[in-house]
C-alpha cells in the first residue's frame, strides 16, 4: 500500500499538476491559432507576465487574502488576469495587427511572436531580477497530509494548497470556456470566424472584436496558468522557457484549434512526462520475491532520467501524430 | 428611381495589373441589375470592392447616398448590404440550419450578460430565429438536409444556402456572385422565382454576376457589361444582345 501512496504522490498528483498547467496554456495557444492561424510563441511569456503581476500586487497588498482565508495571490489573480489581457490586446495592436493588415503569411506572424517573446522575457527580467521568488509573500503554504485508512500504510498522500486551487480553477476555466463557446453568441461568432473568416465578416461579425476577445481570453488564461504554477513552485522569469514546448506539444497532440483537445493533450503530455521519469523500482518492491534479481537490484527503473523530461512530450507528439495526423480530436476549427 | 448603389470612378490594380479601371455603375433601387462580362473583366473584383472585402485604390462608393468606401464587410452587413460568394462559403462545422441561425444580427445571446442572466429572453429569441430559419430552409428546398453539417452539402446546395442566408435578415441590397453555377436546372428555376419574389415582396435590390445567359435574360433589367475593368455598355438584355461591341468582346470570343 505504501507503494500505491508513492504512486499517487509522484504520478497522479504530479501528473495532474503539470497536466492542468499545460491544459490551460494549450487552450490559449489553440484559441489564438483557431482565430488568427498562427502559432503564438509569446504565450509562455504572457504566463510569466501574469505571474509577475500577481507577484507585484501581492508585494503591494500582502494582506489582501486574510479577509477571505486564502493566499493574497489568489485574491489578486483576477486583477492580474485583467492586466495580462490588457497586455495581450496591446501586443496585438502594436505588433500583430499591422502584420495582419499587410496580409503576411502565418510564418511571419510566428517569427514576430518570437520577437515578442524575447522582448517580454527581457522586460520581465529587467524588473523582476533573475532569481526565483515565492508568491507566498505573507501567507503560509499549507500542506495537507491525508493518511489513508488502511493498515500498514505509513506514508500519507501529500497535496499542497496551491495544487488544490489549481485543480479547482482548471475545472472552472474549462467549464466556463465550454459554456462561453457554446452558449454565448460571442462564442458562436468565434467558432464561426475560426471556420470561415470571410463569411463571418460578410455575416456581420466584427472580426476585430473577435480577435480582441480571443486575446482577452488567452491573456486571462495565461495569467491563471502562470500564477498557479508559480504558486506551486516559485516565480522565475524564465518560467515560460520550460513551459512553452510542452504546451505546444499539448495543443498539437489534442488537435490544433480544438479547445477540448488542448485540455486532453495537456493531460496526456503531463502524465506522459511524470510517468516517464517515475522510478518504477519502488512499485516492484512488493513482488521482489517472484522477479528476477537484475530487475529488483537496480535502484532506478525510470524510463528516462529526469534531465530528459523535456524530450518526452515530443516523443508522445510524434507517436500521436503518426497515429492521428490531426491530433486526438480532429483539429483546425473550434 | 434613385441609385441605391453608386460606384464612382473606382480604380483597382493588383501589382501592375489594372483590374478595375475608372469604373462607374449605378444600381437602381428595387432593380435586379445584371453584371456580365468576359472572364477577367473584373466583375468579382468589383463585387469584392463594393462588399468591403477589398480596398480600392481610388474612387468612391455610395450606399443610398451614404459613403461606404472601404468600410469593412461586417459594417456593410448591418447597413443592409449582403453578398454571396462565387465559391460558396459556409460554416462547415455547423449544420445547414445553424448556418442560417448565425445570420440575424443583434440577438440577445450576443451579450454575455444576457446569455447568462436573461436566459428566457435569449431562448425566446432563439426560438424565433429557429422558426425563421426553418421557413427559409423550406423555401430554398433544403429541409431534408437541415441537420447535416454544411461542409458535407453538395456545391449546389451550398449555393442555395448562400441565398438562404440573405433571407435571414432584412437586406436592402444583395450582391449575388454566380449563384447559379453548379445548381441544377430544376433548382435554378426555383432560384430565379425566389429571387424575383424577394425582389417583389421584400423589396430587395439585387446586383447579379452570372454566366448563365438564360438566367440573366429572365431575371435582369438592366444589364451592365463590364470589359477590361470598366463599363462597356448598359441597357436591357435585348439591347445588350444586339450590341456589336458586346458580341465581339463577349459572345464573339466563343465563336
Amino acid at each position: 500500500m505504501n507503494e500505491l501512496v508513492f504512486f499517487i504522490n509522484n504520478v497522479v498528483i504530479a501528473g495532474s499538476v503539470s497536466g492542468s498547467i499545460y491544459a490551460i496554456g494549450a487552450v490559449g495557444v489553440t484559441l489564438i491559432f483557431s482565430i488568427m492561424r498562427f502559432a503564438h510563441f509569446a504565450h509562455g511569456d504572457m504566463m510569466t507576465f501574469g505571474a509577475f503581476m500577481v507577484l507585484l500586487l501581492t508585494t503591494a497588498f500582502p494582506g489582501a487574502g486574510a479577509a477571505f482565508g486564502v493566499p493574497a495571490a489568489l485574491v489578486l489573480l483576477p486583477l492580474a488576469m485583467v492586466l495580462t489581457a490588457l497586455l495581450a490586446v496591446s501586443i496585438d495592436k502594436a505588433f500583430y495587427k499591422p502584420l495582419r493588415a499587410h496580409g503576411v503569411k502565418p510564418i511571419v506572424m510566428v517569427i514576430g511572436s518570437l520577437g515578442v517573446t524575447l522582448m517580454l522575457q527581457g522586460l520581465i527580467r529587467l524588473f523582476a531580477g533573475t532569481s526565483g521568488q515565492s508568491l507566498y509573500v505573507d501567507d503560509r503554504k499549507e500542506i495537507f497530509r491525508l493518511a489513508l485508512p488502511f493498515e500498514g500504510v505509513r506514508a500519507p498522500v501529500v497535496i499542497t494548497e496551491p495544487q488544490l486551487y489549481l485543480f479547482v480553477i482548471t475545472l472552472l476555466a474549462v467549464v466556463g470556456l465550454h459554456l462561453f463557446l457554446n452558449r454565448s453568441r460571442l462564442g458562436k461568432a468565434m467558432r464561426a470566424m475560426s471556420d470561415n473568416p470571410d463569411l463571418a465578416q460578410a455575416s456581420g461579425i466584427n472580426t476585430n472584436t473577435i480577435v480582441a476577445v480571443t486575446w482577452v481570453i488567452a491573456g486571462g488564461l495565461a495569467a491563471i496558468a502562470g500564477t498557479l504554477l508559480s504558486l506551486d513552485v516559485t516565480f522565475k522569469p524564465d518560467l515560460s522557457f520550460f513551459l512553452l514546448l510542452p504546451i505546444f506539444a499539448a495543443a498539437i497532440v489534442g488537435g490544433v484549434g480544438h479547445p477540448y483537445g488542448a485540455v486532453a493533450g495537456g493531460f496526456v503530455v503531463g502524465f506522459a512526462e511524470t510517468l516517464a521519469v517515475f522510478n518504477w523500482s519502488v512499485m516492484l518492491r512488493p513482488f521482489r520475491d517472484s522477479l528476477p534479481e537484475w530487475l529488483t537490484q537496480s535502484g532506478n527503473l525510470a524510463f528516462v532520467g529526469t534531465e530528459y523530461k523535456i524530450v518526452v512530450p515530443f516523443f508522445i507528439l510524434v507517436v500521436i501524430l503518426v497515429w492521428r495526423p490531426t491530433g486526438i480530436f480532429k483539429g483546425k476549427v473550434i | 428611381m434613385a441609385a441605391i448603389i453608386d460606384v464612382q470612378h473606382v480604380h483597382k490594380a493588383f501589382g501592375g495589373l489594372k483590374v478595375i479601371n475608372d469604373c462607374s455603375i449605378q444600381v437602381e433601387q428595387g432593380s435586379i441589375t445584371g453584371l456580365i462580362g468576359p472572364n477577367g473583366a473584373g466583375k468579382s473584383t468589383l463585387f469584392n470592392i463594393i462588399a468591403g472585402a477589398l480596398p480600392l485604390d481610388s474612387g468612391r462608393i455610395l450606399l443610398d447616398g451614404e459613403e461606404i468606401t472601404n468600410r469593412p464587410a461586417n459594417e456593410l452587413f448591418h447597413k443592409g448590404l449582403l453578398r454571396t460568394f462565387q465559391i460558396a462559403h459556409e460554416f462547415s462545422h455547423m449544420t445547414a440550419l445553424e448556418n442560417l441561425m448565425m445570420v440575424p444580427p443583434d440577438q440577445a445571446g450576443e451579450s454575455l450578460f444576457d446569455a447568462w442572466f436573461k436566459p428566457s429572453r435569449v431562448n425566446h429569441q432563439e426560438a424565433e430565429v429557429r422558426r425563421r430559419a426553418l421557413e427559409v430552409i423550406d423555401f430554398i428546398g433544403l429541409h431534408h438536409v437541415r441537420n447535416e453539417l454544411a461542409g458535407n452539402l453538395s456545391g449546389g446546395q451550398k449555393k442555395l444556402l448562400e441565398l438562404g442566408r440573405t433571407m435571414m435578415t432584412d437586406a436592402r441590397v444583395v450582391l449575388l456572385d454566380e449563384i447559379a453555377a453548379g445548381v441544377n436546372r430544376t433548382l435554378l428555376g426555383d432560384l430565379v422565382t425566389n429571387i424575383e419574389r424577394l425582389n417583389r415582396e421584400m423589396g430587395y435590390t439585387f446586383l447579379v454576376i452570372e454566366h448563365d445567359m438564360d438566367m440573366i435574360a429572365r431575371l435582369c433589367d438592366p444589364v451592365i457589361v463590364l470589359a477590361q475593368g470598366s463599363v462597356m455598355v448598359e441597357g436591357s438584355i435585348e439591347e445588350i444582345q444586339n450590341n456589336p461591341q458586346v458580341i465581339e468582346a463577349y459572345f464573339g470570343a466563343a465563336s
